[in-house]
């Protein structure tokens, strides 16, 4: 059903705009003078000013691989966070421990462990489902390289990136 | 008999003034608006352009360290080597003639505009014409055509709305521009420009309400000089002054498609308007004929309002005065060239002033509704204008002080 809308009633100064006008100029004359004078800062300089000092616990940054204390590998290769990855950034090929190890006990461990930083969306899974804490999203965001094959981060890489992490995890729990 | 003198010194003013001074500042308008807009909005602008060696293989760019001053080379750059794409289903002469006819008219309108005072006796104006006004309306009011035609030639949906739009707006706003400026010249009594920068240099700026008529340090005498400065009809002037000033910005903000009026471009309901279907160079002729079109009308504005090149205290080209010192011989022509040049810069620095003004205001309001454009153009400033000289006519007839 149409129905008319009621139009506002305009007094005499909002019908001939100058005052609002005005209005608006100084408005926008306050910003000008505030950001030409550096009060009111917002932009960051990027590549040269940085966040890093003020990112916080929480940020999801590269997915990396840890060790133990003990320089152990955390990851036991059980593939759940190949399989939670929402894009199937990771692919892991698993082997299994040989029994002289001193570590035998835990069986498998990752032959090899790529992650593909093109696909990876920092979602989290697979820290998030990872039983044995082993893989963690560190602070590093500036990811880049120049060809496919660079961006594709290698257990070694992972390693380097994500270096040792401390704290219990169940499986070197001797009573286990 | 030909007369080389003049030709030579009219080819060498034009080369200076379209080359050396009105493009650069056109491409340097674009510059201010990008940095004022984004000041505005709390943003830093584009701020760190270099010149990209690495991309020629080289390990680092030239930073230029100057705030983002390289950017309207680097887009001029950009703008020349982008592919020049003509759609298949264009007209393709109009096509190709609508980013002249777009450019062209606001250059022509800066000829008869004296831009400085003189130097070494040469007038700053390049054509001194008794019509001056007439002709910067005349020329100025070509470059609806390059809109029309470039939208009417894209032969697409959009193009055509802000063409048409666009011939409307023009048509509309040309009127109370011309009328606008009508007790401007009651008050002159001629058009020709020079004569009229003269004018206020002897009388005042048109929009000021006194003239003093000299200056002393003495307070003493502070009184006695301003009793003398005021005259009555002076000051009842002021009001049809104001008015027609007011009413001939609001008309330049029209004719210039400048936001609250920028109707033939509204990006977010026409795409881009007329020059949606334009790429490379002719997209940026119809960008920088906007900007150019800018510079134009606060030339005229300037002209007519705020005194030309002239500002209280500083002598013209034809000054002998240097500081107080007296030069030695072959040096006579210095203080003629100083000024000269200073008026110039002066005459520029209102220019810029103003465009600043056109700046601010774009990035302070919102774009009026068509049918509100038209109403206001129609009912409100068309019977402004006409009435302001109704009121500028009877006060110079009827009160006189001399």
């Amino acid at each position: 059903m149409a129905y008319t809308v009621a139009r506002p009633k305009l007094t005499f100064a909002e019908k001939i705009y100058l005052p609002a006008i005005v209005a608006g100029l100084a408005i926008t004359w306050k910003h000008l003078i505030n950001t030409l004078t550096g009060r009111k800062k917002v932009t960051m300089q990027y590549p040269e000013e940085k966040w890093d000092a003020n990112l916080p616990e929480h940020y999801r940054g590269a997915p990396t691989l840890v060790k133990d204390e003990h320089g152990r590998e955390r990851c036991v290769a059980c593939q759940l966070c190949e399989f939670i990855c929402p894009p199937r950034a990771i692919r892991i090929k698993p082997g299994e421990l040989p029994r002289e190890s001193k570590w035998a006990k835990v069986e498998k461990y990752p032959e090899e462990f790529d992650i593909d930083m093109i696909r990876c969306i920092y979602c989290g899974l697979c820290e998030e489902v990872c039983p044995e804490q082993a893989i963690f999203l560190r602070k590093d965001y500036a990811i880049t390289g120049l060809s496919r094959e660079e961006m594709v981060h290698n257990k070694a890489k992972l390693y380097e990136l994500g270096g040792v992490r401390t704290g219990l995890v169940h499986k070197w729990n001797e009573k286990k | 008999m030909i007369d080389w003198a003049l030709i030579g010194f009219s080819l060498a003013k034009t080369i200076g003034v379209i080359f050396l001074i009105v493009l650069p500042m056109v491409s340097y308008t674009v510059y201010a608006e990008r940095r004022v807009s984004a000041a505005i909005q709390d943003r830093v602008g584009p701020n760190r352009t270099g010149i990209p060696l690495s991309l020629i293989g080289f390990k680092s760019d030239i930073q230029l360290g100057l705030g983002g001053l390289g950017q309207p080379i680097a887009d001029a750059v950009k703008f020349i080597l982008k592919e020049d794409f003509t759609p298949a289903h264009v007209n393709k002469f109009y096509y190709w003639l609508a980013p002249g006819l777009a450019m062209i008219p606001s250059l022509m309108a800066l000829s008869v505009i004296p831009f400085g005072s003189s130097i070494l006796g040469v007038p700053m104006v390049i054509v001194d014409v008794n019509v001056g006004i007439l002709f910067v309306f005349a020329v100025a009011s070509l470059s609806v055509y390059g809109i029309v035609i470039g939208g009417w030639a894209s032969n697409s949906k959009y193009p055509f709305l802000g063409g048409v739009r666009s011939s409307a707006q023009m048509i509309s706003y040309e009127l109370s521009l011309g009328l606008s400026v009508i007790p401007a010249f009651l008050v002159f009594g001629q058009m020709n420009l020079s004569e009229i920068v003269l004018w206020q240099r002897d009388n005042g700026w048109l929009l000021s309400p006194f003239w003093l008529e000299r200056w002393s340090w003495n307070p003493a005498e502070w009184v006695g000089i301003l009793s003398q400065s005021f005259d009555l009809q002076r000051l009842l002037l002021w009001i049809p002054i104001l008015i027609s000033a007011g009413v001939f910005m609001i008309a330049l903000f029209a004719e210039t498609n400048r936001l609250p009026f920028d109707l033939p471009e509204s990006e977010t309901e026409l795409v881009a308007g007329y020059h949606t279907e334009y790429s490379s160079m002719k997209f940026a002729l119809f960008f920088l004929g906007e900007y150019c079109a800018m510079i134009a009308g606060s030339a005229v504005f300037v002209t007519l309002f705020l005194g030309g090149w002239t500002l209280p205290f500083i002598p013209d080209g034809s000054a002998t005065w240097f500081f107080g010192i007296s030069l030695p011989t072959g040096w006579e022509w210095l203080p003629s060239v100083f000024w000269g040049f200073i008026n110039i810069a002066v005459f520029f620095a209102k220019v810029a002033l103003l465009l600043f003004l056109f700046i601010w205001v774009r990035w302070t309001l919102p774009r009026f509704r068509y049918d509100q454009l038209m109403k206001l153009g129609w009912v409100v400033m068309f019977e402004v204008a006409l009435a302001n000289i109704v009121l500028a006519a009877l006060i110079l007839a009827f009160i006189r002080t001399t």
